[in-house]
């Protein structure tokens, strides 16, 4: 592809190598934070990229108006760090798009950069397959309010997704959120203060590990919701993670589904199959560490699935939990039970075996058409059936591996 | 202005005497190849450069045109000779390689009527791409804008009010975010239900570029028209052409599962009738459903369209005034719904 216009930038962008050879040898496209109209300049770098190259985001903070996009595969948007001194992309006064940044590509590699108080989401990549972000803070910095964006971090429809030492703070929906994608990892991150820690929704075989879910209304969540391209989640394992604190009010818009997410909540599995849930650490959840429910909303969609099923918990550790349950009637019951409701709660629809040496609360609604209120609450043994065989670890594509290496 | 268009593009095809190859001052080579020049111009897809008369091709319109900040845009396809257009089976229309439509946009009380922006939708060997032009301080020229930019603009829109934005220009990529079917870019407005040939030219110049005219019959009703069609039929074709772009199974918004094509069964869930947020965020405004039969004060669809906030607003490019009218058609295709229906 021939671009006569590039001598006109060749102030603000530094190609390091050939460009007109096809296809072009790997080359750095350099972008200065300072340079004026440093938005149109790193939108420009994004689009004039070919797959191979690298845009190296220069150090300080980015004064952005404008949603970026990238849609060229195996491209890498690498910066000089997501912390103080880093590459910091604000997006304090964003005009228009519905995220600081959309990637579209496959094979794309984000890595060392910070993404501060986008209007909408934080960073979105969509039907982008094989991506991977690595040492990305994406944060509202104002902490919890219910303006800030939905997701922080937010892949979906993709296949193979890697999600390694991110942070993400404030989100009003989910910090991480992986949704209609399959082969996911999301590991070594922290995700804070967002009503959903990380979430994984409607989506197939993934792995969320050495995570620190803290300080968020629910730490992790695995849901599967109706009326949706794709859905039937199945297969996901949560395990050696720390989620413990969550205990951030519910500051969600009503009406999305994370809006119903109890202050308190540790893991939460609504109406999927296959999940496993061990050797976590859990302390200080007031509501519960673990609660597994079904999708109790109407809906209209004969394919939708809305029980938990096959659902695994063993080997965790439980601080305490259960002292503020804040789901309607939570109170009564903690207090019929002695002040608080064991670290469990089932709602009492699907299946799930429960190994832990913990109590289980089941609310006895096996029927997701029941209403809440006429809960039967009363304590449950689930540790009596067989657990279904032990899923395999996710294995990702050596690409992916190599490039967190 | 129809009227000089077609004549004028008859004239000058006569002129070329029909040889096959390029359009007169088209230089179909540039247009085919890979290259995006920085000028508008080097394509010499309008007579001297004037936006408002193009070198050859001819004019359309569009029963339900996609809403951009209250701007007229004029719309041209220019076709390469002895090549057709043909109008398939299921109602999309399929462009020949080296079609550029192209679109001006612009205000009458802006820069004298001179269009802002013009964009190029060129379909060739590599699939169609997009690109956006800007045009120059003096109006001779457009300049390549691959990275978008934001001009400041101040108009009034027809109930009278003034309006001072910021008007979006997309940048390459954010014309493919509505332009994307299964990830490639692809027309939007050009669809026959949607489309009408100026009505100035004659069968003959049809003839000229369409392989079948005659199947180009909108079915769709001119959306501000309520001689036209119902309010529901109207607020439908609304919804395809401003909306369905990313909204329907293969586009930039397919994860929502939220699907607003003409073709779309409007009763269904999949519709936005009592359907709940998915990944809307703030953007649900409080509220449980994209359309709550008969109470469009609860139909986040509705909030979203009567909102410019970035993370709200729909659709979320393109976009920085409220389209009044557009919104006042959905409200009230809302408040007539049964409320029994959910």
């Amino acid at each position: 592809m021939r671009f006569h216009g590039l001598s006109h930038h060749a102030a603000t962008l530094c190609i390091v190598a050939a460009l007109a050879a096809q296809p072009a040898a790997a080359k750095v496209i350099s972008v200065s934070a300072t340079t004026p109209d440093a938005n149109e300049k790193l939108q420009e770098a994004l689009i004039l990229a070919q797959p191979g190259d690298t845009v190296q985001l220069g150090a300080g903070t980015w004064t952005l108006t404008d949603g970026l996009s990238l849609d060229v595969a195996n491209v890498t948007l690498r910066g000089a760090g997501a912390g103080e001194g880093g590459s910091i992309l604000d997006f304090a006064g964003q005009q228009g798009a519905g995220e600081g940044l959309l990637v579209t590509s496959d094979d794309v590699l984000l890595t060392e950069f910070a993404v501060l108080n986008t209007k909408g989401d934080g960073i979105k990549s969509k039907g982008a397959d094989r991506i991977v972000y690595h040492k990305l803070r994406v944060e509202w910095t104002a902490g919890p309010k219910a303006t800030n964006g939905a997701y922080g971090i937010y892949p979906v429809e993709s296949t193979d997704v890697l999600i390694d030492s991110v942070y993400v703070r404030g989100a009003s929906d989910a910090g991480i959120y992986v949704g209609q994608s399959k082969n996911i990892v999301v590991r070594d991150s922290v995700a804070t203060e967002n009503v959903a820690g990380i979430e994984i929704e409607n989506s197939y075989d993934a792995d969320v590990h050495d995570n620190v879910a803290t300080k968020n209304t629910g730490g992790i969540l695995v849901f599967d919701l109706p009326s949706l391209p794709m859905q039937g989640g199945h297969n996901v394992r949560v395990f050696e993670n720390v989620v413990n604190d969550n205990s951030t009010p519910n500051f969600a818009p009503k009406g999305n589904i994370v809006a119903s997410v109890p202050t308190g909540t540790g893991v939460l599995v609504m109406a999927n199959r296959n999940v496993e849930i061990f050797d976590n650490v859990f302390d200080n959840n007031g509501t519960a560490n673990v609660m597994i429910v079904g999708y109790r909303y109407e809906h209209k969609d004969p394919k939708y699935q809305p029980l938990p099923r096959a659902i695994v918990v063993r080997g965790n550790q439980h601080g305490k939990a259960g002292y503020a349950p804040k789901f309607p009637g939570g109170d009564q019951i903690a207090a019929a039970m002695g002040g608080s409701i064991p670290p469990i709660l089932w709602d009492g629809a699907g299946d799930a075996i429960v190994l832990d040496k913990v109590g289980v609360l089941s609310l006895n609604l096996p029927d997701v058409k029941t209403p809440q209120g006429e809960a039967k609450p009363a304590p449950a043994d689930l540790s009596k059936g067989t657990p279904p065989a032990a899923l395999p670890a996710i294995k990702l594509p050596e690409s992916m591996e190599a490039k967190v290496k | 202005m129809k009227r000089v268009f077609a004549a004028l593009a008859a004239a000058l095809l006569c002129a070329s005497g029909g040889a096959a190859g390029s359009l007169p001052g088209v230089d179909q080579a540039l247009v085919e190849s890979d290259a995006m020049p920085p000028k508008l111009s080097a394509f010499g897809l309008f007579r001297g450069n004037d936006p408002k008369v193009p070198a050859a091709g001819i004019g359309y319109t569009l029963r339900a045109p996609l809403f951009s900040d209250y701007t007229d845009k004029h719309r041209f396809v220019s076709i390469p000779v002895g090549k057709k257009a043909k109008v398939a089976a299921d109602g999309t229309i399929e462009f020949p390689m080296g079609t550029v439509l192209v679109k001006s946009f612009g205000w009458p009380d802006v820069n004298e009527g001179r269009p802002v922006e013009t964009r190029l939708l060129i379909h060739r060997a590599s699939g169609w791409v997009a690109l956006p032009y800007i045009w120059d301080a003096d109006g001779k020229d457009a300049t390549l804008a691959l990275g978008g930019r934001r001009v400041p603009v101040t108009f009034q829109s027809p109930d009278g009010a003034t309006h001072s934005i910021r008007y979006a220009v997309p940048n390459k990529n954010q014309c493919k975010e509505c332009h994307s079917l299964n990830g490639q870019i692809v027309p939007i407005g050009p669809k026959a239900r949607n489309f009408i040939l100026d009505l100035a030219a004659s069968d003959k110049l049809r003839a000229l570029y369409f392989a079948n005219p005659e199947a180009l019959k909108p079915v769709m009703p001119q959306w501000d028209d309520p001689k036209a069609g119902s309010v529901e039929t109207r607020a439908r074709a609304y919804l395809d052409v401003n909306c369905a772009h990313c909204h329907n199974p293969a586009g930039s918004a397919s994860n929502s599962g939220l699907f607003l094509r003409w073709t779309d069964d409007p009763a269904g869930v999949n519709y936005g009738i009592g359907k709940r947020p998915t990944a809307a965020g703030r953007g649900s405004g409080g509220m449980e459903f994209a359309i709550a039969p008969g109470d469009p004060a609860h139909s986040f669809l509705i909030y979203r369209l009567e909102s410019t906030e970035p993370g709200i607003a729909m659709p979320e490019v393109g976009r920085s005034t409220v389209h009044k009218e557009g919104a006042a058609l959905l409200r009230q295709w809302i408040a007539e719904m049964p409320k029994a229906s959910h």
